[in-house]
């Protein structure tokens, strides 16, 4: 146990140290810690739950919107604010961007889990490939008919307040809210599956006929915790707004092919259904993707393709599956050697 | 919402306007079917759920567009109108062998896998292929224009040009090879032996994984004919493909498997639809209605299988 908690005290001495050490890599380790984030909430119901959504982005778009509408919201008059051809400039102080970042980040977290338990009962029906379709056919009419919306901007997007804090400051704080909400995500994680509710869920991922037999509510547990994962990536979401000052419906919020894909492939990466293959896969698809993002232009979606086709053929238990397959003991997987035949 | 209403009280006014919406999304309707017919052909024979199905429509559709571009029959003395049309069976062919050899690289290694494996696969590859014709074509929407004359009824309220009957009849035609190819040859004899149970088809001396190959690559080619015909009087854009797959989906979730009459019927159904929504909510909701009206037919039939008693798998 020791060695654990040496091992989470390093991990934490570097996550708060990272930026400082490495300053012009801020924006990198801030982007990991996103990845992170949606890739662990992704393996709640992909990986532990067994229900393959491909439509998670929606809460990130989702979650990114309301931080936008409530931190504008607070003080201005929405539809103004986003109307193309306004001529008044609007003028925000520090202390009103602070309250809108306080108030906006968790508001878009309860708002998507609010979306989540209203949708969740109606999504829960379908199984297996209907729900990977079904999630992926919410994320794009989400984008399509939010890009239609005037009051949001329509297809231009949203332009966020402007940061009183100095670029590099600012850079430092969005890496820390995500790095803390990555580590509240972790914690709150670990914890979870630990728990009976984390037993339950297993146990629908394994057979959830059997489940329900038992007298597992299963409906009522898959959708709480869809609107776990919801609250978690609806707050990433929100961060991601203030991240990125400016943003549109289809190629940044409701990103289907890119982030929407990006998490499935980082879990299925690390490995599906344990707590550390995602964060291992964030971090490895994260560094390949920029390593290598550069050296391929033009072709890079085409790579995502191919990487995503080769992982799932070829490796689709990912490193932690094949690490528990080499090295069982590591584990805690004890291979009765006698009774095994050849 | 003013919008919507004065485009309803339009539909009522003038009968004529119904007429011309129906006419429209039952033209384009009868090609969602087509690539609907190769999605339900691949589910039931061999259970793969192809997310790639609309970017084979679209790679056809640039196959064609492509052998128009390149002018190399127009300078044998073809017209651009006839060459378009050969671009159909050219597209059959190509999209034939690219779907023969997709199926050697990978979807032969997915069959025996659980369903999100082969779902997430044709995902990648839809991903891929979009983007690999983006680098090749450019991301504008491209049409061939053919200068075929345009029919006019009822006041000129409603007008047909000649190209979309063309293409509805080459459609049309194709389904009816397709089918009486499955009824009639050895060999769609045996995909229908393979899709009631590919053991026992095995047991009686089918080779099963030719059966599945060439499965996948009729498949590819009856969406890649169906994409030529598109090219000739729609649109065709790299990143059309997921909307076409959505389609596909919609129309074989909406009429089950092996249900061929289900599955025209929905097709020009939703070929309808979505002109009617195009019209009520204007032209920037087309894709969002294509999707949503997925939803409505997922939870539609979730519905119908919760009063069975049953989830929807």
């Amino acid at each position: 146990m020791t060695k654990n908690t040496l091992l989470y005290a390093v991990l934490v001495a570097a996550t708060v140290a990272a930026p400082f050490l490495f300053p012009s890599y801020t924006a990198f380790l801030a982007t990991l810690w996103l990845f992170i984030i949606v890739a662990l909430t992704w393996d709640m119901t992909g990986g532990q739950m067994g229900y393959n959504s491909l439509g998670n982005i929606f809460f990130y778009g989702t979650g990114m919107y309301t931080g936008a509408v409530i931190a504008i919201g607070l003080y201005f008059p929405v539809g103004e604010w986003t109307d193309a051809s306004r001529s008044e400039v609007f003028s925000v102080t520090a202390s009103q961007y602070y309250t809108g970042m306080i108030i906006g980040i968790p508001g878009a977290g309860l708002f998507c889990g609010l979306c989540a338990f209203i949708i969740g009962p109606l999504f829960f029906g379908l199984r297996g490939p209907y729900f990977a379709i079904g999630t992926l056919g919410l994320a794009i009419a989400a984008g399509e008919i939010v890009s239609n919306i005037e009051w949001l901007g329509g297809g231009q997007g949203i332009s966020m307040p402007h940061s009183p804090l100095h670029p590099d400051f600012e850079k430092v704080l969005i890496y820390f809210l995500y790095a803390g909400l990555g580590v509240v995500l972790f914690g709150f994680l670990r914890w979870f599956y630990s728990t009976r509710f984390g037993a339950a869920i297993n146990a629908i991922r394994d057979d959830e006929e059997k489940a329900e037999a038992m007298g597992i509510h299963t409906l009522r547990y898959k959708t709480i915790t869809w609107a776990i994962s919801a609250v978690f990536v609806g707050m990433a979401g929100a961060i991601s707004a203030f991240q990125l000052i400016h943003f549109e419906p289809l190629e940044t919020a409701y990103q289907t092919i890119n982030l929407g894909i990006f998490m499935v492939v980082c879990v299925l990466l690390g490995g599906k259904g344990t707590l550390w293959g995602p964060v291992i896969g964030a971090v490895l698809f994260h560094v390949f993707k920029e390593v290598t993002w550069n050296y391929i232009l033009g072709g890079q979606w085409v790579a995502l393709g191919l990487l995503i086709v080769i992982i799932v053929v070829f490796f689709q238990d990912g490193l932690m599956g094949y690490l528990k397959h080499v090295r069982p003991g590591w584990f805690g997987i004890k291979v009765d050697t006698k009774g095994a035949t050849s | 919402m003013d919008q919507i209403l004065f485009n309803i009280g339009l539909l009522i006014e003038y009968p004529m306007v119904n007429l011309k919406i129906v006419i429209d999304g039952v033209m384009i309707g009868a090609l969602f079917a087509l690539a609907a017919y190769g999605l339900a052909l691949v589910w039931g024979v061999m259970n793969v759920k192809n997310l790639a199905q609309g970017d084979f429509v679209i790679a056809g559709g640039y196959t064609s567009w492509f052998l128009v571009k390149t002018g190399w029959l127009q300078s044998i003395g073809i017209s651009s109108n006839i060459v378009a049309l050969i671009g159909v069976p050219v597209a059959f062919g190509v999209m034939a062998a690219i779907g023969w050899v997709i199926y050697k690289l990978i979807i032969t290694r997915v069959i025996e896998r659980d369903l999100f494996t082969s779902l997430l696969a044709t995902f990648g590859l839809a991903i891929m292929m979009a983007q690999i014709m983006n680098l090749l074509f450019g991301s504008d929407t491209q049409s061939l224009k053919l200068d075929y004359e345009t029919l006019y009824f009822a006041d000129g309220l409603i007008d047909v040009p000649i190209a979309k009957l063309i293409g509805v009849c080459m459609a049309a035609g194709l389904a009816l090879a397709v089918i009486l190819f499955m009824k009639n040859s050895r060999m769609g004899q045996a995909i229908r032996a393979t899709s009631q149970d590919s053991r026992a088809a095995r047991v009686m001396g089918i080779d099963t994984e030719k059966v599945y190959a060439f499965t996948f690559s009729l498949n590819a080619a009856i969406c890649g004919a169906a994409g030529a015909i598109i090219v000739m009087v729609w649109l065709i854009q790299p990143f059309y493909g997921i909307t076409y797959s959505v389609r596909a989906f919609v129309v074989v979730t909406a009429a089950g498997l092996g249900n061929l009459p289900g599955v025209i019927a929905a097709g020009l159904g939703i070929g309808a639809a979505e002109q009617y929504g195009g019209h009520i909510f204007g032209i920037g909701y087309q894709q969002a209605i294509a999707v949503t009206l997925l939803l409505i037919v997922l939870f539609f039939r979730l519905l119908q299988q919760r009063r069975k008693r049953q989830a929807l798998n």
